[in-house]
């Protein structure tokens, strides 16, 4: 075996040890986690009856949901652009402006972010306090940046000669965006909702400088749980996610390469 | 005008809640903690004048506090990056190296455990590594220990926790130029009589340098600002700037200071991202 391959092997093996083990140990009866107490699903159903953590995942859905579908509005529009527009005036700064909140360290994103509704309510009283609202305009702007890298991507490599034949054919502009561009570009539209909407999950950060009293997300409350260590309920709560991480991410390969294989057969 | 259509609804966004918020985060860290609500005084006051200073900069540039921070924070940066890179090289050569149909599965293996929560991950090492842990268990049951090794809140967990986070976005960008690499150069050389590891050190490294330099910095710019990692795992003395700028708002309420802490940090971080985008932008 080359080294490369054994290194692949050891790299797989740091990045699952973690997470494999604390799915198996989420069926443990144990009141430590991590230490086998023979077969249970008591954490789930400890879970399941967590108010605060039903409560808080409740609303992180409907964050989510609603920030993914803001961001692929938003980059979706702006990954056209920068994929069909060619050289327009200010490209260069739109491209910056988009990208930026995928590389800037998050709590920089967050703090800017919290200090512009502050001085926005201030000045125009909305957004009028903080919390979900907030958070969803935060994680939306996150969002963007990742959809428009990936619907940038799919229209780059996308033949372009499509869209100028149904032009050349009489078709309005309008017209050939929506039956040509568009159904090439709805693979990365779904691709990058799923992003957004897992990216907006995730985040503890952003949610944390511009959420108020009302609005505490799920990540919120697994950090302030995780600073005091690690209990069953949220060893529990980390296997549901994997299995819900696990899905989307399949759910998102399938629908790739089904789309894929569709337009490699026709 | 069709264009206007189509740019006008995103440039609006990207200068409300891209480009405004710089502005403001610039003028905040100007401006002068105070109490009340919101807890500071903006650098103009209402009828204009001017009552800002930079004294916030000039208290982050000095004190040696603050001043570690950024530092400690660039070293630790550097290593996660250093580390992710190594450890992310063979395996991206490895997928680069299997039949193109089999990649994508490997890549998904790959990204998998970056989908999977970054809290959770988090967590799972916190289960691994505390005196009650996983770890100590396994080494008290080989005999190799008698007491649990005080492994949590050390900067081995911290380092394992931010590599184990970062490791996937340096593999992408590595095996992107490792998939685009020609094979026929490598078989050349090899047919020149070079041996593998000649090959590898006058052919393929040089080859993937640009992706290399991608993976480092990508790894690099969000490592620098990391808070959650060196907070739940790290020891208590790891403050790092983005630990030091969260407690600087929430604990001491210093808005305008956590304000020109993330100015500084951004100044710092500006000649990476450059770098990282004229990395993107080559052919």
């Amino acid at each position: 075996m080359s080294v490369a391959r054994l290194g692949l092997r050891l790299g797989l093996g740091f990045l699952y040890l973690p997470i494999v083990l604390l799915v198996a140990y989420a069926f443990s009866a144990d009141r430590i986690p991590f230490q086998w107490g023979g077969f249970s699903l008591r954490w789930f159903r400890a879970l399941a009856e967590d108010e605060r953590l039903v409560e808080a995942a409740l609303l992180s859905l409907r964050v989510a949901a609603g920030a993914a579908t803001l961001a692929v509005l938003v980059g979706g529009l702006a990954g056209f652009a920068l994929a069909r527009f060619g050289p327009f005036r200010g490209r260069a700064l739109f491209g910056a402006l988009i990208g930026a909140p995928l590389v800037l360290p998050e709590v920089v994103t967050g703090l800017s972010l919290l200090l512009l509704f502050v001085a926005l309510e201030g000045a125009i009283g909305w957004p009028a306090g903080r919390g979900a609202l907030t958070v969803l305009l935060a994680h939306a702007t996150l969002g963007a940046a990742y959809v428009a890298v990936v619907v940038q991507a799919r229209l780059a490599e996308a033949d372009r000669s499509l869209e100028e034949a149904a032009l050349n054919l009489g078709a309005t502009p309008f017209v050939a965006f929506r039956t040509v561009t568009l159904p090439l570009m709805a693979p990365s539209l779904f691709a990058g909702w799923l992003l957004a909407f897992t990216l907006s999950l995730d985040d503890v950060v952003l949610a944390s400088f511009v959420s108020g009293p009302a609005g505490t997300t799920l990540p919120m409350v697994l950090f302030s749980r995780l600073k005091l260590g690690l209990t069953p309920e949220v060893n529990a709560l980390g296997a549901v996610i994997v299995a819900v991480a696990a899905a989307a991410l399949g759910l998102a390969a399938l629908v790739l390469a089904r789309v894929d294989a569709r337009r490699g057969g026709g | 005008m069709r264009r206007l259509a189509v740019l006008a609804p995103a440039s609006a966004w990207l200068a409300l809640f891209v480009a405004a918020p710089a502005v403001v985060l610039l003028g905040i860290a100007l401006g002068e903690a105070d109490a009340g609500v919101p807890p500071f005084r903006p650098p103009f006051a209402a009828d204009g004048t001017w009552q800002g200073s930079f004294a916030n900069f000039a208290t982050v540039l000095t004190d040696p506090f603050y001043r570690d921070a950024f530092l400690r924070s660039l070293v630790v940066a550097f290593a996660t990056a250093s580390l992710c890179l190594l450890i992310a090289y063979p395996m991206a050569l490895a997928i680069a190296r299997v039949p193109e149909a089999r990649r994508t599965p490997l890549l998904l293996a790959v990204l998998l455990p970056f989908w999977t929560g970054f809290l959770i991950r988090v967590g799972a090492w916190i289960g691994l590594l505390r005196d009650a842990g996983w770890l100590n268990g396994v080494l008290r049951a080989l005999g190799l220990i008698e007491a649990p090794l005080p492994l949590l809140y050390s900067d081995l967990a911290m380092y394992l926790g931010m590599v184990h986070a970062y490791l996937p976005f340096a593999v992408l960008p590595l095996h992107a130029v490792l998939a685009r690499r020609d094979p026929a150069l490598e078989e050349a050389a090899a047919g020149l009589g070079a041996r593998p590891a000649t090959v590898f050190l006058t052919v393929t490294l040089p080859l993937s340098a640009p992706g290399a330099a991608a993976a480092f910095l990508l790894v690099f710019i969000p490592a620098a600002g990391e808070f959650v990692i060196p907070d739940l795992l790290g020891p208590p003395e790891a403050q790092l700037v983005g630990r030091v700028l969260w407690g600087e708002f929430f604990q001491n309420r210093d808005w305008p200071l956590a304000a020109a802490l993330a100015v500084v940090l951004l100044a710092l971080l500006i000649l990476p991202l450059r770098l990282f985008q004229r990395l993107e932008a080559r052919p």
